[in-house]
């Protein structure tokens, strides 16, 4: 489980994150939601180490994020996979090179194994016959799920998406979200994903959170947001802009 | 930024870079590429610069010297000097500073610019949450690779330097190529190769970092990364200007 405790986070003068308590529930999606600059982003590159909070502690299964060293971090990160919002393939890399690179990197597998692992990964977000093309020569939908074959190529914990659906047609989104679902329900893993697509929180959201202005406006799933829109007037001003 | 601001990032930078590997093999396979791209695309242009420049400073030294005037009267200098002037120039000055002046614009603007486009797309971002060390993956390959090619390129360049003052002796009839070898032998010390060798390692040592070190650090879009390449480069002319005063004072200074 991931847990955050009085989490602060300012640029400058200006104050992004102010004091988020939160817990990632395990083996389900959780949705970060809120609107463009709300501090989403920031919240998740805070989670995975890519920026140092001012104050507030974040623990992976109990251990704790701001102590450890960056020997520490690079083996926790081992334990992470993330899908960045551009994707983040790296473009000179096959998309074959790309899901066998965190291989190449942390395992010992021998080379046919890797090639196999990375068919499995492939074959888990359902993609076929593109193991030797570049991202540039693919669209955007199946970059996305690269991205995630990628970030599942090693038997990882926690998996971390920054608008998995930008970008993405309707019906894709509808795919990928229910890849990141199934994916998280087959490995047990704890997923968390910054979102602003209404469809996808109404839809998958067993765990929602949404910021507002830095702060954790509300919690709780999409079987209760009929309830949230009642509690809280920011979170029905978003839902109704979303449609 | 300051300079010791700007400093202190480039020493902080370094002390991420000059890590031990973590996966060798990969990390052979990238040096080895780079090497490539470093050495071997670069191998055309240097050979060019060098030819020529040798040609024209056989050309211009011998004209200045030779050329009667009220003040010195030709007779009183003799045409191997013309030589002695010229390959030591070549060894000390042409080969090693404009050779790494010339891969400073290409080599520099490249490597800072391929960085600081990984930047931007969040590709260092991807390495650092795989548990990378991304400064060392990106800039150790490419540091190493410049160390080893563009000492041999200055190498290169320092024979095809000479052998410019040859081609030249061809086309001029002040100077013979009995002179220019003569003058070239006279003057000819083991140190100034030692000398030239030192400028070569610490100039691909200052190209590849200080390029690697301003595509790191590149935020925004592709106007940014464009500007790297271009801040880069005067970075590492002026880092490089600098050094080679500094390595002709202490090796050369009286």
């Amino acid at each position: 489980m991931i847990e955050v405790e009085g989490l602060y986070k300012s640029f400058n003068d200006k104050h992004v994150l102010n004091d988020i308590n939160l817990k990632f529930e395990p083996g389900k999606p959780n949705l970060v939601i809120g609107s463009s600059g709300s501090g989403k982003s920031v919240l998740l590159k805070c989670l995975v180490g890519l920026l140092q909070p001012d104050t507030g502690n974040i623990r992976y299964d109990n251990r704790l994020l701001g102590t450890m060293d960056y020997k520490e971090r690079q083996i926790l990160r081992r334990e992470i996979g993330m899908l960045f919002q551009n994707n983040a393939l790296f473009d000179s890399l096959t998309v074959e090179e790309n899901i066998e690179f965190p291989l190449k990197m942390f395992s010992d597998l021998k080379a046919s194994d890797r090639i196999a692992r990375v068919n499995e990964c492939l074959a888990k977000v359902n993609l076929v016959n593109c193991n030797s093309k570049y991202p540039s020569e693919i669209s955007g939908g199946m970059k996305k799920r690269v991205g995630i074959a990628r970030a599942i190529a090693l038997p990882i914990k926690y998996l971390f998406c920054d608008e998995p659906n930008s970008g993405l047609d309707p019906l894709t989104s509808r795919v990928i979200d229910d890849l990141l679902v199934q994916i998280t329900e087959d490995l047990g893993i704890t997923t968390v994903i910054n979102s602003h697509d209404m469809k996808t929180v109404a839809d998958i959201g067993h765990k929602i959170i949404f910021i507002y202005q830095g702060k954790v406006g509300w919690v709780g799933s999409n079987d209760h947001l009929e309830r949230g829109y009642d509690e809280n007037p920011a979170l029905s001003a978003f839902f109704k802009a979303s449609f | 930024m300051s300079f010791f601001t700007e400093l202190g990032r480039f020493a902080i930078f370094m002390r991420y870079v000059l890590k031990r590997p973590q996966k060798w093999p990969v990390f052979w396979k990238i040096t080895f590429r780079e090497m490539h791209n470093i050495g071997i695309e670069s191998l055309l242009v240097v050979m060019l610069i060098a030819t020529f420049t040798g040609a024209v400073t056989t050309i211009q030294t011998a004209n200045q010297l030779l050329t009667p005037s009220d003040l010195f009267p030709t007779q009183l200098i003799p045409k191997f000097v013309v030589g002695a002037v010229v390959s030591t120039s070549a060894i000390l000055e042409l080969a090693p500073t404009v050779t790494c002046l010339v891969l400073a614009g290409k080599i520099g603007a490249n490597i800072a610019s391929e960085i600081g486009n990984k930047k931007i797309s969040e590709q260092i971002d991807a390495y650092e949450v795989m548990g990378i060390n991304s400064a060392s993956f990106v800039a150790l390959p490419k540091i190493v690779a410049g160390l080893i090619m563009i000492p041999s390129l200055i190498i290169v360049a320092n024979f095809l330097l000479l052998y410019g003052g040859i081609l030249a002796t061809k086309f001029t009839s002040a100077l013979t190529l009995d002179d220019l070898v003569e003058g070239a032998r006279m003057v000819f010390h083991a140190e100034y190769v030692k000398i030239m060798l030192i400028k070569g390692f610490i100039f691909a040592f200052l190209i590849t970092s200080l390029s690697s070190f301003q595509g790191y650090y590149t935020e925004g879009g592709a106007l940014e990364v464009g500007e790297a390449g271009t801040k880069a480069v005067t970075k590492i002319c002026i880092a490089i200007l600098f050094f080679d005063l500094v390595i002709a004072q202490i090796f050369l200074g009286l």
